[in-house]
């Protein structure tokens, strides 16, 4: 069984929001604009989570990205009506945009309020329009999306690997963070191979998630030192 | 006696609507025309023309589901379990209530049905049902209770169909014939009313299982989820109550209206508004009971985002809306329903709207502020209503309105037949009275 997981150490990232862009590139999500930024409507599915500590002027401050924690127990999958949104056996939450009947019920169950809604009908603006990523479907209004682990890209792994007679390799499908990552803080993987680093990093004394209490076991693992 | 009784139940029927029956009647179609033109303006242009957004995901249309399915619990209420437990002073309210169930469920359930970013796509709930969502236990529930309670207000309805049919001669013909159908060739036969009456308590009965398990499922779809406020056990008995509270607001409401236009006076007595009073008010109490428990244990065990949430709530962002509600639900309603003196039917009618409203902001301190308060620390989100949301909010609360006044032109908008056995049975009563003293005087 393979379990994709990922883990971002934020003892090397440096906040550069590079994985931000390269995730709004990789999946068509629309620039938006200043109006859908007023009213909190803008579909980034890789966000920075904002912690300050201390008072002026000794604050330090975190930025750390956020997308679907892809949970092994997805509390957002139980309470679809339609199942338009499930688990896959290769362990990524998946979205099924032509079922989805809008009924924002996976939002409101997401602890982690990383689902998305269109609100209004993506749009880019002029050549914008021709750039998109014609491995992505774009989505319509009205309906929920969310961070696949970039899941096109492990289709083609997959499809090439077939072709080829062979397994999937290490690192030979990355999600477009991942991959963007200049200070190589995103490692991804299968956390069920014990020899990926992806695992190795996994139980490292610096790793921690997020609402773990809950029992939603994200797949998405933090490194800090204190 | 008795064709006295029928004709002035039946006046409400005969009589020809005035002029300022059909001026309400056009006033509320067209804001419903209004509402259905803003949701088709909403359908073109996305669900970006209201005023939700990330994170406060569910708006108004939630609000107005909630609180239309809470009023439709009125009707089962008072006619199903107050019938099993033969409750005396039901009697003149059962017609009303039931008409209450019918005609606000089908807005209940147009509110998810406006809420949704696909409406065209309703349908993939049958296609692709997944049985372990709330939404899905909602859409079996609603609908069950919605054809249950039709079948049930029908059933009560035929004996008095059969009644209009023999009495009102000089109505239009399509009429006539629409009473002539519908009552099904009754004629009141001994059997027929044993098989009526065997049918009607089999149905009370399941009916009032079904009155608790559709709100406790409207409550699971907000307390299945890991949000501040509305994770919570609590939710579902509260909502149960929260729903017969305001169902039989509006049932005395629009009964109070009624009696009024129709001079129904003489059937309709102070005492039975009495009565109903005193069930308002004890609703009223455990209202505050439940309130109480679920804020107190929000606050005492002071987990962050639902401390946070409830400091908002009480004296924040959400401060005003709470304690308007707060006066709505409690402290007006009680001081008027427990003092006789200020149990007067004016005041009733006025506690009615009162507590309506408050009942209907409850629903939106309940449903709103949760979703400003994400888990995470991603800021407080905020959220108000766009004219869109307003325009149906109130198209559907015309047409909720227009349904009932339509409805009690056509049909005896009290149970003849029940008001006959009270009146018999007072009758019965007052002779065996009257033998007793007779014996007593003898002794």
């Amino acid at each position: 069984m393979t379990r994709l997981g990922m883990v971002i150490d934020l003892d090397k990232c440096s906040a550069c929001q590079t994985c931000a862009v390269a995730c709004n590139t990789e999946n068509n999500a629309p620039p938006g604009t200043p109006q859908e930024a007023e009213e909190s409507r803008l579909m980034r599915w890789l966000q920075f989570l904002p912690h300050f500590e201390g008072e002026y002027p000794h604050v330090s401050g975190q930025l750390t990205p956020m997308m679907c924690q892809q949970c092994e127990r997805p509390p957002c999958t139980y309470v679809c009506p339609v199942s338009a949104t499930y688990p896959t056996p290769d362990g990524i939450v998946a979205q099924i945009y032509w079922r989805c009947i809008g009924c924002r019920y996976c939002v409101n169950s997401c602890p982690y309020t990383m689902k998305w809604f269109n609100w209004w009908k993506p749009q880019w603006p002029g050549e914008l329009k021709n750039g998109t990523n014609p491995d992505v479907e774009l989505r319509d209004k009205g309906v929920t999306e969310k961070c696949t682990f970039c899941h096109t890209r492990l289709q083609h792994a997959k499809e090439k690997a077939k072709v080829e007679g062979r397994g999937i390799r290490t690192g030979e499908y990355l999600p477009a963070c991942a991959e963007a990552c200049p200070t190589n803080a995103i490692v991804f993987g299968d956390l069920d191979d014990p020899e990926s680093e992806v695992a190795q990093l996994a139980r490292d004394p610096r790793a921690y998630r997020y609402l773990e209490e809950l029992g939603t076991k994200p797949k998405v693992i933090y490194l800090k030192s204190r | 006696m008795r064709e006295n009784i029928e004709q002035s139940l039946l006046s409400s029927v005969s009589r020809k609507p005035g002029p300022i029956y059909l001026g309400v009647c056009i006033f509320l179609g067209l804001i419903l025309l209004g509402s259905i033109a803003a949701w088709i303006w909403q359908i073109v242009y996305g669900l970006g023309v209201t005023g939700m957004n990330t994170p406060v995901f569910w708006g108004l249309y939630l609000v107005n589901f909630v609180f239309f399915i809470g009023i439709s619990h009125a009707g089962t209420l008072i006619s199903s379990v107050l019938r099993i437990t033969d409750t005396k002073w039901r009697r003149p309210f059962t017609r009303l209530a039931e008409a209450i169930t019918v005609f606000s469920l089908p807005f209940g359930a147009m509110c998810v049905i406006v809420d949704l970013g696909r409406p065209d796509r309703l349908l993939n709930v049958m296609y692709f049902p997944h049985f372990s969502s709330a939404i899905l236990w909602d859409v079996v529930c609603i609908s069950t209770y919605l054809i249950t309670s039709i079948l049930y207000f029908y059933l009560a309805l035929v004996p008095d169909i059969a009644i209009c049919r023999d009495v009102l001669k000089n109505v239009s013909p399509w009429r006539r014939k629409l009473y002539s159908a519908l009552s099904l060739g009754w004629s009141g036969t001994q059997k027929q009313w044993k098989v009526l009456n065997r049918i009607m308590t089999g149905m009370s009965i399941f009916l009032f299982a079904l009155v608790v398990s559709v709100h406790t499922n409207v409550s699971f779809v907000f307390g299945m989820t890991t949000k501040p406020g509305w994770s919570s056990t609590i939710i579902s008995p509260f909502f149960v109550l929260g729903a017969i509270y305001c169902g039989v607001a509006a049932m005395i409401f629009f009964m109070i209206i009624f009696r009024k236009i129709f001079h129904l006076e003489m059937f309709i007595t102070q005492k039975h508004f009495n009565s109903a009073a005193k069930f308002l008010l004890a609703l009223c109490c455990f209202w505050l009971y439940a309130m109480i428990i679920e804020h107190l244990f929000g606050f005492y065990h002071g987990e962050e985002s639902e401390y946070h949430l409830f400091m908002d709530k009480m004296f924040g962002h959400y401060a005003i809306s709470f304690w308007v509600m707060f006066a709505c639900c409690f402290p007006i309603p009680f001081v008027v329903l427990a003092v006789p003196r200020f149990r007067t039917i004016t005041n009733l009618f006025i506690i009615c709207i009162v507590v309506n409203i408050g009942m209907w902001m409850e629903r939106f301190t309940i449903i709103v502020p949760s979703g400003t308060h994400p888990l995470l620390a991603w800021g407080t989100g905020s959220y108000s209503p766009s004219w869109v949301e307003w325009s149906i909010t109130a198209g559907w609360i015309s047409g909720f309105a227009l349904f009932i006044m339509i409805f009690v032109r056509l049909f005896p908008m009290v149970t003849i037949w029940e008001i006959k056995e009270e009146i018999e049975e007072t009758m019965h009563k007052k002779d065996t009275v009257t033998a007793k003293e007779g014996v007593g005087i003898l002794e």
